[in-house]
């Protein structure tokens, strides 16, 4: 019984430790497109996953992609391939370079980088039309990318 | 109907015919396209039904109010100088073709203007009057009735000669993928008409239909203003109506639909 609890601390104590070595945009490393590393240290979580896939605001992944575990979501775009399988294919690191840069693994691909803060043409202040000052936040901070690449993993056929 | 792509992502074959005339939406690409388009088709045909057919008949057109409130505008007079503009240009049917050949190099000045930029032009150095908000009601108003009276004219927008720069300049800008979201023009106009982004059927972009009555924000909406609509929705930072980069950038992307007819005032949603 103490046993346990010093053991729960101390994974406690690594986990917290592991969440604030976060690794921001700027610091990620890209190896053929893939990322190794959690960019939040924390587990992603699937359902906060969906969320993000289907909300305008965050990911709006619906807006390019369908698939068949999303299929309550009405009006999914065909700008991208459905996804249906996508974890067949894909590694976690290979979803997790994708959603943060897709560029890195499909050269000029009209995906947008969701994990990136500099760089842009241009750059606005989110919707508004007016400029923004780069580093900008990026579209997905590190543990919604985590949660959507969570999500990601369930697309297994 | 000779387009390309997936069955689903077939805009609608489908004819345009306003009071017995037809309006040509399928064209053969001009030689300075290069081949970037297969055939140019009006952002009608990407519509759906009801919305088509709201442009083919013009009582359910709700453009033509405002052609009507267009009317009323040109033959009200104003400024200091105490004129219409029917002082100087008679009936709006003295407009007719310009539409058609617009943006362009303006001949006496080697300015770019847009049917906008000529209303703006007479308004301060030939009435004493201000000049219109670019967006605003007076201007799409009157731009609707300048527009009609080239209903059915093929654009025929110059690229050549003094426009040749401008046309580069635009060029340039529609194939640059601003913002956040880093996405041209042709990623979406070009590369991706025919497909969605979630409901919205991507069409080729082009600006024979302006100005369009827009259902979702019940107005006429200029070429320019859809531009920075479309800027801002790649999360950049937008460029202003009347800016150099936007006129260059109308003028190109009207060049592109040279061959498409005029429509007048068209519907989209
Ligand atoms: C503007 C359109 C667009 C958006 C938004 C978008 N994608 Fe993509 N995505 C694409 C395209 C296009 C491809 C195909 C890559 C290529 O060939 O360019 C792709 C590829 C992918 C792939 C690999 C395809 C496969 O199944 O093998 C995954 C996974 C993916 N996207 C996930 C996402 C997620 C998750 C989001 C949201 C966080 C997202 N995408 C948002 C356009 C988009
Ligand atoms: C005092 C006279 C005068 C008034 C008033 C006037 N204009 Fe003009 N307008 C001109 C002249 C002169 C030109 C230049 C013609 C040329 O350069 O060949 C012109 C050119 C134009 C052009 C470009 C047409 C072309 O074929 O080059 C448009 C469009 C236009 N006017 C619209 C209007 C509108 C709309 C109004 C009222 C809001 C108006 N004008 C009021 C005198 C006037
Ligand atoms: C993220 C995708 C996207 C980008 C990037 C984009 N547009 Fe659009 N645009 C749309 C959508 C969606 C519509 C509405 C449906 C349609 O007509 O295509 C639209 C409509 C238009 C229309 C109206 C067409 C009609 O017939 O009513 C024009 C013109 C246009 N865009 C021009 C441009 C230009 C010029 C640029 C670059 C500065 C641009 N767009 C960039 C998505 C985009």
């Amino acid at each position: 019984m103490k046993r346990q609890i010093i053991f729960g601390m101390v994974a406690a104590a690594f986990c917290a430790g592991a969440a604030m070595a976060e690794t921001g945009p700027a610091n990620v490393e890209y190896t053929d497109g893939a990322i190794t590393q959690s960019l939040s240290g924390t587990p992603g979580n699937p359902e906060e996953g969906k969320v993000v896939f289907s909300t305008a605001s965050l990911g709006n992944c619906v807006a390019c992609h369908a698939a068949e575990i999303t299929k309550d979501l009405p009006f999914p775009g065909d700008v991208g391939p459905a996804l249906d399988g996508a974890a067949d294919r894909w590694t976690e690191a290979e979803l997790r370079g994708l959603v943060s840069n897709a560029k890195m693994t499909f050269e000029g691909t009209v995906m947008p980088a969701f994990y990136k803060s500099s760089g842009y043409i241009r750059p606005g202040n989110n919707y508004t039309g007016k400029a923004g000052t780069e580093p900008l936040a990026p579209i997905l901070n590190a543990q919604q990318v985590e949660d959507v690449v969570a999500f990601l993993l369930t697309f297994k056929e | 109907l000779a387009v390309t792509g997936m069955a689903l992502a077939e805009p609608v074959d489908d004819k345009l015919i306003i009071e017995g005339e037809e309006i040509k939406t399928i064209a053969e690409p001009s030689a300075h396209l290069d081949g970037a388009l297969p055939e140019l088709v009006s952002g009608w045909h990407y519509r759906d039904t009801e919305t088509r057919a709201m442009q083919m008949d013009d009582f359910d057109n709700p453009g033509m109010i405002f052609v009507d409130r267009g009317l009323d505008i040109w033959n009200a007079a104003d400024g200091t100088e105490d004129k219409s503009c029917a002082s100087c240009h008679e009936g709006p049917e003295s407009m007719a073709g310009l539409r058609a050949v617009t943006p362009r190099v303006d001949a006496k000045t080697g300015d770019v203007m847009n049917i906008e930029g000529y209303i703006n032009d007479c308004r301060t150095t030939r009435m004493g009057a201000e000049a219109w908000n670019l967006k605003g009601d007076p201007m799409t108003d009157v731009l609707a009735l300048i527009s009609l009276q080239s209903r059915g004219e093929l654009m025929n927008v110059a690229i050549d000669g003094p426009a040749a720069p401008v046309y580069e300049m635009g060029k340039e800008i529609y194939y640059t993928r601003y913002g956040q979201l880093e996405l041209s023009c042709a990623n979406c106009h070009e590369d991706n008409n025919g497909n969605h982004i979630r409901s919205d059927h991507l069409s080729q972009g082009h600006t024979n239909g302006f100005p369009v009555y827009r259902l979702k924000q019940a107005a006429l909406l200029t070429a320019q203003h859809r531009f920075v609509g479309c800027v801002r929705d790649t999360r950049a930072e937008t460029f202003g109506l009347g800016s150099d980069e936007l006129n260059a950038l109308e003028l190109y992307v009207a060049s592109r639909g040279n061959g498409l007819a005029v429509e007048g005032v068209s519907v989209r949603h």
